[in-house]
Parts: C-alpha cells; sequence; structure tokens
C-alpha cells in the first residue's frame, strides 16, 4: 500500500487526502494550524461550537464532508498543529515536523518519510507598504478574515478594506458579520483594468461557475449594507497618536500612482489591506521542486511537480481560488496514490476552468509600478527590521553590483525574524531585483517555520541539524 | 477599538462559551476557551502590545503567522506568535519590549 503525505490541511490538502485514500492509499496529513480547513475554511475552535457557523462560510458543506471523512477513514491520520519546518532530500525526501504548540520548545518531532509527497501549503496575502501601515489598527486583509471566522473578533468598529482583488469583498463583508461599520471597499484597479480581467470572455466566467456566483452574491450584500464599492482608489497614507485615527484615500491612476489633490481623509479604527498573495514556496524549494517565472511551483496537468513522486496543489501552484484549490487537490492526491488518469477527467476539466479564473485576476488586479509614489522617505518598507523606504532607495542605489543580498545585508532589510515573508518581494521590486538569479530572490529560506535551538539539538538527524536563528 | 462578537448576540447562534483566566504582564484576564492569546487581547480592546527596536508599538498585522509582529513571551518562552498560539488557563504572557532603550 503506498503512502501518501499531505502537507496542508486547506481545501487543497483535505481533497487531496481523500482522493488519495479514494485510490487506495495510507495517508497521513500535517497542518501547523490547530485544526483543518485552511484559510478558507477557517473556523471557530471545537471549544466554541455554534449551531449556525455554516453561515460565515462558503461550500461549508463541502468542508464538513471532508472532514468528516477524514476524521472516519482509518486510512486518513490528519495531524494539526504539526509545523513542517524543514525537507532533507538525500536518500528520498524527510519531512521534518514538530508536533505541538505553536512556538513552544520541547515540542516533539517526527521526521516522516512516503512514497509520494503532496504540497498543499496555500499563500498569504501580500500588503505593500504606505505611510503608517505599521501603526496598530493596520491589518492585511487576511488578518481581519481570519480574526473575523477564526475568533469572531472585530479588529474595529470603523473600518477601510482596501487593496487588490476580489479577496476583499468577502473580507468586507465578514468585518460586517462581526458588527463593524465597514467604511468602503477601495480596489486599486480601474474600470479599463477590470474589463480586461473580466470581460473579454464573460461565459468563463460562468464556467467556473460557483466563484462567479459567490463574487456576484458579495457585491449584493455590500449593496444591501450600503457598503461602497470605489474603484481606482487606495488607502495612502494612515495616521493617528499611536495607532489608527484617520486614513487617507485617493485616487489612483493606471499606473496606481495616485493622482495629487484627490485625498480624502475618513475617521477609521482599521485599516484592512491586501494586494494579493504571496504562495508558501519555502518546502517545495527545499525539495528541489521547479519554481516558474511567475514564482509558482511549476507543475504539469496531473499536479506533478518537477521532482519525482512530489505533487503540488491549491495556492502555491497560482491563486485560483477555492474552485480551482479543490479540483487540483483531487487530481494531485489522486495521482499520488498511484490512481489511473481516466478517473479524473471531470476534476481536469474543473482545474483548466478555474486556471483562466487566476489569469483574469492577475490581469485585472495585479500590482502595478505607480505605487510608490505614495511612499515617503521615512516610510518603513521592512516591518521587522524597520528600514526605511529612503534608506533602502539609498543603498540600493550605491551599492554596485546591486544585488538583492548585498542590499539586505547593508540594510538589513528582509534579515529580520519573518525572514522577508512580508517585505521580500517589495524589496526586490523596489532594489531592481532579478528574482530568477537565486542571489536575488527572496523566496530561498533555510527553514520552513522558526525552530528553538533546543529543539534542533534534541533532534536525531542523520546530517547536522541545520541552524536557526531561535 | 477591537471586539469580540458577544456571543448571546452573535447570529451563528454559538454554546455559552467556558472561560480561562490569563494573566499579562502581571494582570489577570479572562478569555474564553479555544482563543488564542492574541484573540484574547483583542476582544479587550488591545491592538498593540509589542515595542519594536525603534520604539513603535506592533499587535496583530497578518493574523496567520506569517509576519512575528505580535510576539510575545509565553510561560517564560519568548518569541511567541500570540495569533497562533491557543491560550490555556493559567498561561502567563509578558509583552515584549524590544525598544533600544529598554534593555531589560
Ligand atoms: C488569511 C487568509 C484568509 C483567506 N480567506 C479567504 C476567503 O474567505 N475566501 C476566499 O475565497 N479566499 C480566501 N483566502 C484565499 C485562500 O488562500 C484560498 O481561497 C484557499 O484557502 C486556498 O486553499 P489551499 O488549500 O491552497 O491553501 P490554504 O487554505 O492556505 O491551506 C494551506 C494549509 O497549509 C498549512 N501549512 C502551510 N505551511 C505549512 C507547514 N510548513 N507545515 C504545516 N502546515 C503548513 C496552513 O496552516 C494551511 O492550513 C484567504 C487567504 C488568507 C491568507
Amino acid at each position: 500500500m503506498k503512502h501518501v503525505l499531505v502537507i496542508g490541511a486547506g481545501p487543497a490538502g483535505l481533497t487531496a487526502a481523500v482522493a488519495a485514500a479514494d485510490a487506495g492509499a495510507r495517508v497521513t496529513v500535517l497542518d501547523s494550524g490547530t485544526g483543518p480547513g485552511g484559510q478558507y475554511w477557517r473556523h471557530l475552535p471545537p471549544e466554541r461550537p455554534s449551531r449556525r457557523e455554516a453561515r460565515l462560510h462558503h461550500g461549508w458543506s463541502e468542508f464538513e464532508r471532508l472532514r468528516e471523512r477524514t476524521e472516519r477513514d482509518g486510512s486518513i491520520d490528519v495531524v494539526t498543529e504539526a509545523q513542517a519546518w524543514a525537507i532533507e532530500t538525500t536518500g528520498g525526501a524527510t519531512v521534518h515536523a514538530l508536533i505541538g504548540p505553536s512556538d513552544a520548545a520541547g515540542r516533539e518531532a517526527l521526521a516522516l518519510e512516503a512514497d509520494s509527497l503532496v504540497f498543499a501549503t496555500g499563500a498569504h496575502d501580500r500588503t505593500l507598504p504606505f505611510p503608517g501601515w505599521n501603526l496598530p489598527g493596520v491589518f492585511s486583509a487576511g488578518a481581519a478574515q481570519a480574526l473575523a471566522k477564526g475568533e469572531r473578533i472585530a479588529v474595529g468598529r470603523r473600518a477601510v478594506v482596501a487593496g487588490a482583488g476580489p479577496f476583499l469583498l468577502p473580507v468586507a463583508q465578514s468585518l460586517t458579520a462581526t458588527g463593524s461599520t465597514v467604511l468602503g471597499v477601495y480596489e486599486a484597479a480601474r474600470t479599463p483594468a477590470l474589463a480586461k480581467g473580466w470581460l473579454p470572455r464573460p461565459w468563463r466566467l460562468l464556467s467556473s461557475a460557483r466563484k462567479g456566483g459567490e463574487l456576484a452574491g458579495y457585491l449584493a450584500h455590500h449593496l444591501r449594507h450600503r457598503v461602497p464599492y470605489r474603484l481606482g482608489r487606495a488607502v495612502v497614507e494612515a495616521r493617528g497618536d499611536g495607532r489608527v485615527e484617520e486614513a487617507v484615500i485617493a485616487r489612483l491612476d493606471a499606473d496606481w500612482s495616485p493622482i495629487p489633490g484627490t485625498e480624502l481623509t475618513v475617521a477609521a479604527d482599521a485599516v484592512c489591506v491586501s494586494h494579493g498573495f504571496t504562495p508558501r514556496l519555502e518546502l517545495p524549494i527545499a525539495a528541489g521542486c521547479e519554481i516558474g517565472p511567475d514564482r509558482f511551483v511549476t507543475v504539469d496537468d496531473d499536479q506533478r511537480t518537477s521532482v519525482d513522486g512530489v505533487w503540488a496543489a491549491g495556492e502555491i501552484t497560482g491563486i485560483g481560488g477555492v474552485d480551482a484549490a479543490l479540483a487540483e487537490g483531487r487530481v494531485a492526491g489522486h495521482l499520488a496514490a498511484g490512481g489511473d488518469r481516466s478517473a479524473i477527467g471531470p476534476a481536469r476539466r474543473r482545474r483548466r476552468a478555474s486556471a483562466d479564473f487566476a489569469r483574469r485576476i492577475e490581469a485585472a488586479h495585479g500590482v502595478r509600478p505607480g505605487w510608490t509614489a505614495w511612499m515617503r522617505e521615512d516610510t518603513v518598507v521592512c516591518r521587522c527590521e524597520e528600514v526605511a523606504y529612503g534608506a533602502l532607495l539609498g543603498t540600493a542605489a550605491a551599492t554596485e553590483q546591486g544585488s538583492l543580498r548585498s542590499v539586505k545585508l547593508t540594510t538589513r532589510a528582509g534579515l529580520g525574524i519573518c525572514q522577508a515573508r512580508m517585505c521580500g518581494r517589495t524589496v526586490e521590486e523596489l532594489t531592481g531585483a532579478d528574482p530568477s538569479r537565486a542571489a536575488d530572490t527572496s523566496d530561498r529560506r533555510p527553514l520552513a517555520a522558526p525552530v528553538r535551538l533546543g529543539d534542533l539539538a534534541g533532534l536525531s538527524s542523520k546530517d547536522d541539524p541545520q541552524k536557526g536563528e531561535h | 477599538m477591537s471586539s469580540i462578537v458577544p456571543f448571546e448576540s452573535d447570529p451563528i447562534r454559538p454554546a455559552e462559551p467556558r472561560c480561562l483566566t490569563i494573566s499579562v504582564d502581571g494582570e489577570r484576564i479572562e478569555g474564553l476557551r479555544g482563543q488564542s492569546i492574541a484573540g484574547i487581547l483583542l476582544a479587550q480592546g488591545r491592538t498593540a502590545w509589542r515595542t519594536t527596536v525603534a520604539g513603535r508599538e506592533r499587535g496583530v498585522f497578518c493574523g496567520i503567522g506569517v509576519c512575528f509582529d505580535c510576539v510575545g513571551t509565553v510561560n517564560g518562552e519568548s518569541d511567541v506568535r500570540l495569533c497562533l498560539r491557543r491560550a490555556r488557563d493559567g498561561d502567563t504572557v509578558e509583552t515584549q519590549d524590544d525598544s533600544e532603550e529598554d534593555t531589560r
């Protein structure tokens, strides 16, 4: 019997696990979270049951079906609070994981080997810096969403939602469902970009039907709640004494450069901003998987990566939304278990339809270079090391070969505790780095998660364990 | 100000939650079982608890364990991401002051 190891229990990982079990494999699923569901189905912990939790979700019955199946099926073992932090590739892949409460010392160390590996580690949202984005009260849009769904926390009473992409719509809805007043959703893309991205093939939107319907539902919700949805606008500054009190909103040109004189200041205590998603690539990179020019894990029509025996599914292969993640998980899990290709025709077709959704999101909402016009000399770019925009640009100009590595070493941008997860791509962009060069990419990290030295010392690894900062 | 949806009026009809108590910088704070430590602080209206090297206040930013803005010391272990760490009854939390002037 094949043993399939799935990393990530979001929509992609859970469907992969079930498809692999259906195809006859024994399956282990690791997720660092306290429960399954990933970002999309982030929900209240079992200690806080509620009768109508489905109201906060889309496709909740699908999640319940997947969860129930993985719990009931003896051939599927879902391990939560399991942080995969490294992969060794000498003599077949070994996945190292620590099991226990986040960041705790003395967690149980696991070293797992399997016949096939499915990566489904998802993505986190990317926020472009702006003056004041380091004030308390400014959140990534994903944080507002995660806290609303997973904790029933309203991040503020009067919230502004801004950035780019269809994700802003469910965030605004979740905020209103926690009792916040959403003052507006400010989308950087302008009508022509949206028309280019969404309108040339409207029938395609129907073919990824659920996503289209879901978005229409959000717009109807916002109309009912009188939440304005404004295009071609951005939060260009958050102001306040020690915490957010005001957001400054400006109109943008097609390049996302703010148009002077259009600024409008609104009183707000929460500013929730996201400009897209960054895939969590550290484990696939450690396993040797090829990363494409689009900075996602390269997969073929069968979700196979460039490494034998390794599959990838969900947002690490492209930002396609939940439908893509579900279809990709099904294909990856089935084939990773050695299943026959003829059985997954429909999933492969759904996967193609969703890939189109991803292309249109990028065409319409992709980051445009003009945003740097809202930056100031003293705007923090790297949140961990508190490196300002002016210092970063000055160093980049003075650094001869201009490699990202030397800029980072001089300024310390991207060398803090988050390992450039928040600012990496922004620093690349600002310093003109070429991420296809190994010295210039911010995606490479020796460890997928911080590990305490004490835990490393306790590991009985074949080789010398890697040294982390913790 | 951040807050938690009161369970009595939450349309998702939660069961009555069970409480726990943690201490934050020596102060006893009540939370609900299943909450993260960051969730307990946010429910109290606290949006900031760490001080950066430059002396700026930080709280939750990414909410999913990526940014490390929200770290604090839990039961003596520093740099714990409070948005990920589920509170346990009796946890002792100290907020972290990493500012250069303050070397404690
Ligand atoms: C905070 C947030 C909220 C979102 N909310 C929505 C929403 O409401 N609606 C919407 O349409 N889209 C939402 N998205 C977009 C979302 O990413 C996709 O819709 C969907 O969840 C993607 O599914 P996935 O299975 O690819 O990844 P995810 O759902 O992201 O699942 C990946 C899983 O892998 C786990 N993981 C990652 N790295 C490791 C590791 N090293 N070790 C162990 N486990 C690991 C994570 O804990 C996570 O559970 C959200 C994204 C974010 C970041």
